[in-house]
């Protein structure tokens, strides 16, 4: 009896330590959603105009520049796949894990050869244990992402595009090639044709929906959906007298800054909405596993005091049958 | 007198939005000074400059901005930057010892000194 009293109370104990730790993770995810969330909408004015000055370019160039037109044989496809650093954060990797695993799936189905990015530690570690090597994978941003890691990303996935899926990424001779950098690293990998981007997007605290996009090459009908909606938002008018741009430099090489810009803000509004959407994730399961905590420790209070009357109980009819024993025997 | 939107906008936040009359920057071809109707133009910006806008009112506001290109659709200019400080953002003593200390041997140290140096332009401190 005195035992099971005693389990109880540990138990009680540990389940205490716990709550007391995951309460502690909620609240550290709760006040980073917001700032995530803040940062999210100061990139998205970059973003958006962004947007609206690369589709004005691309209809008044008319260019065919590498990175907007759709190669005819696609051999290889990067995929990118935003993942956690740090677990505790319920579905929330095994959601993205599961779209990139069917996104590979079917790219192999289509006859292409997926090639895999992965930026995240538990994401590095799934595939890794799977025996699928990522070409390159980066670590320790996912809650906190700089706009120098999406650079960092961004660039690699931009070299191994314009080597293309026959070739092997290799260092430009010219070194002053200020459109394209070819990171450390990204050098010696295989091309690719086709870049997917596979993150959780973070609509509000309560919905966060995985999503696979395609981001090279750019259509340009995207970029005028995306146009529009930002025209709305704003209120103004698609402004310009629709005469013809000048482009300084040529509009050539001047897409040649252009796009692999727009790779990194692409890169770096996912990181953004996936740090959000990760504190979202874990904020969630931190307060499951709190309120689950807290619902155990009130069942254990319960148990431990029934067996703690039941003890008092036994105690006293022992020392009451005891006393009418002697009392019997005193006769 | 005439003027036009002007917009500096770096990736993680609107820098500076008003009216102006009168913005100068440095493109990759040349220095350029842009007046409201301007023709419609995009142009990349050096790697590391500095731009100013001269508002409708006030004074003449200075950034140092990195990485950046403008374009122009005739009544809004919109300057896109990877990175953007206005003047009284800037450490100058920190620019000025970066300008001094860079090597120029290699091009990473070229670079950092062109950094200080739009940066020091941006706050006045040539």
């Amino acid at each position: 009896m005195a035992a099971q009293l005693r389990v109880l109370r540990r138990r009680i104990r540990s389940s205490r330590n716990i709550a007391q730790i995951t309460k502690a993770q909620e609240t550290v995810a709760t006040s980073r959603i917001s700032k995530a969330q803040a940062r999210v909408e100061n990139s998205r004015p970059y973003a958006e105009e962004f947007t609206n000055v690369l589709a004005q370019a691309a209809k008044a160039a008319a260019t065919d520049h590498p990175l907007l037109v759709a190669r005819e044989e696609v051999s290889r496809v990067a995929v990118l796949v935003i993942t956690s650093d740090r677990g505790l954060c319920g579905g929330y990797n095994a959601n993205i894990l599961r779209t990139a695993q069917r996104r590979m799936a079917e790219i192999q189905e289509a006859g292409q050869e997926p090639v895999l990015y992965v930026i995240g530690r538990k994401g590095r570690d799934y595939f890794a244990f799977r025996g699928t090597e990522p070409a390159q994978s980066w670590t320790g941003f996912s809650e906190l992402p700089f706009y120098e890691n999406a650079v960092e990303v961004a660039d690699a996935l931009a070299a191994a595009f314009m080597t293309g899926g026959q070739d092997t990424v290799s260092r430009p001779d010219d070194d002053d090639d200020a459109g394209l950098r070819v990171p450390e690293g990204a050098e010696g990998l295989g091309g690719v044709d086709e870049v997917h981007l596979i993150y959780t997007q973070f609509t509000n605290m309560l919905s966060q929906t995985v999503t696979s996009r395609q981001i090279a090459p750019l259509s340009l009908e995207e970029l005028e959906e995306g146009r529009e909606e930002s025209d709305s938002d704003s209120g103004s008018e698609s402004s310009g007298q629709g005469g013809e741009y000048l482009f300084e430099p040529e509009a050539e090489q001047l897409f040649d800054v252009l796009l692999p810009k727009y790779l990194r803000t692409r890169v770096f509004a996912a990181l953004l909405d996936a740090a959000a959407s990760e504190s979202a994730a874990r904020r969630r399961a931190m307060k499951a596993a709190t309120d689950n905590a807290n619902e155990l420790i009130d069942d254990l209070t319960r148990e431990a005091n029934q067996a703690r009357q039941a003890q008092i109980t036994q105690e006293i009819s022992e020392i009451v049958g005891g006393a009418n024993a002697l009392a019997g025997s005193g006769e | 007198m005439a003027e036009m939107q002007v917009e500096l906008v770096a990736v993680e936040r609107k820098v500076w939005s008003g009216t102006a009359e009168f913005v100068f920057a440095r493109t990759a071809v040349g220095e350029i000074g842009i007046l409201p109707r301007h023709e419609p133009l995009i142009a990349q910006l050096v790697e590391a400059g500095m731009v100013r806008i001269d508002p409708t009112d006030g004074e003449s506001v200075r950034a140092a901005v990195f990485g950046g290109f403008l374009s122009m659709d005739g009544e809004k200019l919109t300057i896109l930057a990877e990175e953007a400080e206005l003047a009284d953002e800037i450490d100058v003593s920190a620019a000025q010892q970066a300008r001094d200390s860079a090597n120029e041997e290699d091009a990473e140290g070229r670079a950092s000194k062109a950094r200080a140096e739009a940066r020091l332009a941006a706050a006045g401190q040539d």
